[in-house]
């Protein structure tokens, strides 16, 4: 072995040993942060949880009004946000490709995108709760939903873009108006991509808890009223994590955990359906 | 040199089949195309004929493919192109503002260089575009495909997976799959865009014989590099280079006995 190629081997494994090295600690902290969840959290986890309201501190009691008030507003955020963010994609990707205005939405909808979501709480907070005069689901559920529609746009408009070009021509070649093409050509060519935009805005939101706090703020009671104050699991956790009851804090943990596997069953199924399927 | 010094119609001339029966289904006239400030086509004016078949040839960047893609005006779909003179297919003036742009392209269908089958099952790949312009029973709607695939010489092999996806078909499949689909909504021109030039020999060779069996029923225009592919399935040959039409005419008298000496030197491999 000459001198060089000894020594391009030793390089190569040095840089070997960093790169496992360096996903050690970032995996690490992962499965620090899991553990502890678990730790913490799974022996709360029981069907107790889901049907028995948050209680008052020294009773028993569950999460079924969190976990029901998460449910109700990011259902409502995904419906307010994601329509308003597929068209707007869409015009993007196959209306307005070469128009000035797509590149003014995309750079505003980057900034959105990246905006802290304790801005977009205090934006509600200001069009909405103010007005109104109190707190509310239904303002809580428009905060997520600001959240959700630059996630939505963004992966709309990739999506799209990566359905070649050759398919549209191919299409209109066929005199299909272009309202058709792209919703039985692109859409079916990048449905997969679309659905998994939509499921990670889902996961983004489900741990939102800044905005929430300005907007739905918390309830203890079970209320489904959109137009009142609604119980939301990032809520509950900021209150009773920080509170010096110890079976509250249980339930933190137990609500930090059910968020964490609800996040990560969102994203294994993102992830199935954007696997290539066989044989296409 | 001026495209007016062949006056039209001269090739006609040195046609060896029946003149009587070419019937000039499109005639371009004074075609200038633009991509933006470039000049990509110089006032081109020729006549294409009637169940024949037309080979566009020349070296790259000619504007071969151009021509052909103001055929049907998918030039359309992109901003800051655009193209005048007149192209009169059947007498009207198709670059006229006012075309109904589907209309004409379920006229004048496509296939293109690469294969773009739809992200569909193959029977949809054809039932797609037949839905969009007839209202058919589920039978009609069968007969339909079916014939279009058999035109297409697709029928045996796909017959027992019509279910399948388009995409799961070979390249040549796949290629004489969307000739199926041009042909599905009963056009009268059919423009192939280099259809062979992602296929092996073989492929090839099935889609020329296809062409040349298409041709008693559609207009042809085809684009190639391959000068023995314009031999082969051709009628006449328009020769371009730099956005000029050099030489038209019956494609035996052109390879033959050229008169430019432009096409002479390609046609002999001298370049291009």
């Amino acid at each position: 072995m000459n001198a060089i190629y000894q020594r391009r081997r030793r390089r190569n494994t040095i840089a070997i040993g960093a790169a496992i090295a360096a996903t050690a600690i970032g995996l690490g902290w992962l499965a620090l942060v899991l553990g502890g969840l678990f730790w913490h959290g799974l022996d709360g986890l029981s069907l107790r949880v889901f049907v028995e309201m948050t209680p008052p501190p020294g009773a028993s009691g569950g999460l079924r009004n969190a976990v029901v008030g998460s449910l109700i507003m990011t259902g409502m955020a995904i419906m307010f946000g994601t329509p308003v963010g597929i068209l707007a994609g869409t015009y993007m990707s196959e209306y307005g490709r070469h128009d000035r205005l797509t590149s003014v939405v995309r750079f505003i909808n980057d900034i959105l995108l990246s905006a802290p979501s304790i801005v977009i709480g205090l934006f509600v907070y200001e069009v909405m709760v103010r007005p109104m005069g109190h707190f509310s689901g239904i303002s809580g559920a428009v905060a997520l939903a600001i959240i959700v529609i630059p996630v939505v746009v963004r992966t709309t408009e990739d999506m799209l873009r990566l359905v070649p070009n050759s398919m549209r021509e191919a299409a209109a070649a066929m005199g299909l108006p272009r309202s058709h093409v792209f919703r039985h050509i692109s859409f079916r060519a990048a449905r997969a991509g679309v659905v998994t935009g939509v499921l990670l805005a889902v996961a983004r939101i489900s741990g939102e808890t800044a905005p929430l706090l300005f907007t739905a703020l918390n309830n203890q009671f079970g209320s489904i009223n959109i137009n009142a104050p609604m119980a939301s699991l990032p809520a509950v956790i900021f209150q009773f994590a920080l509170s010096p009851y110890a079976d509250w804090q249980k339930l933190a943990w137990t609500g930090a955990l059910i968020i964490t596997l609800a996040v990560l069953a969102l994203s294994i199924a993102a992830r199935l359906i954007a696997a290539p399927r066989k044989n296409s | 040199m001026s495209i007016a010094s062949f006056a039209m119609p001269p090739v006609a001339a040195t046609v060896a089949t029946d003149h009587s029966r070419l019937n000039e289904k499109i005639v371009i006239r004074d075609l200038d195309f633009h991509y933006g400030e470039v000049r990509a086509l110089k006032s081109v004016s020729l006549p294409l004929y009637a169940n024949r078949a037309t080979a566009f040839i020349g070296p790259s960047g000619c504007g071969k493919s151009t021509l052909l893609r103001v055929l049907n005006r998918m030039y359309d779909l992109y901003p800051n192109q655009r193209a005048t003179g007149e192209v009169l297919f059947d007498g009207d003036n198709i670059l006229a503002p006012g075309i109904d742009l589907n209309l004409l392209r379920a006229r004048i269908g496509m296939v293109f260089q690469k294969p773009t089958p739809f992200p569909m099952t193959i029977y949809e790949n054809i039932a797609f575009g037949i839905r969009l312009y007839e209202k058919l029973s589920k039978s009609e709607l069968d007969g339909r495909v079916e014939r279009a695939l058999r035109r297409a010489a697709l029928w045996d092999e796909v017959k027992d997976k019509l279910s399948a996806s388009g995409l799961s078909l070979s390249g040549g499949q796949q290629q004489r799959l969307c000739i199926a689909r041009a042909v599905a909504l009963r056009p009268e021109v059919i423009l192939f865009d280099e259809p062979c030039s992602a296929l092996d020999p073989i492929s090839t060779a099935r889609i020329e014989e296809l062409i040349d069996e298409l041709k008693d029923t559609y207009m042809i225009v085809i684009v190639t590099h391959n000068m023995q592919q314009a031999a082969r399935v051709s009628d006449f040959t328009a020769f371009m280079y730099l956005g000029e039409l050099i030489e038209f005419g019956a494609t035996a008298g052109i390879f033959t006995s050229p008169r430019d000496p432009r096409t002479q030197d390609y046609i002999t491999g001298r370049f291009g």
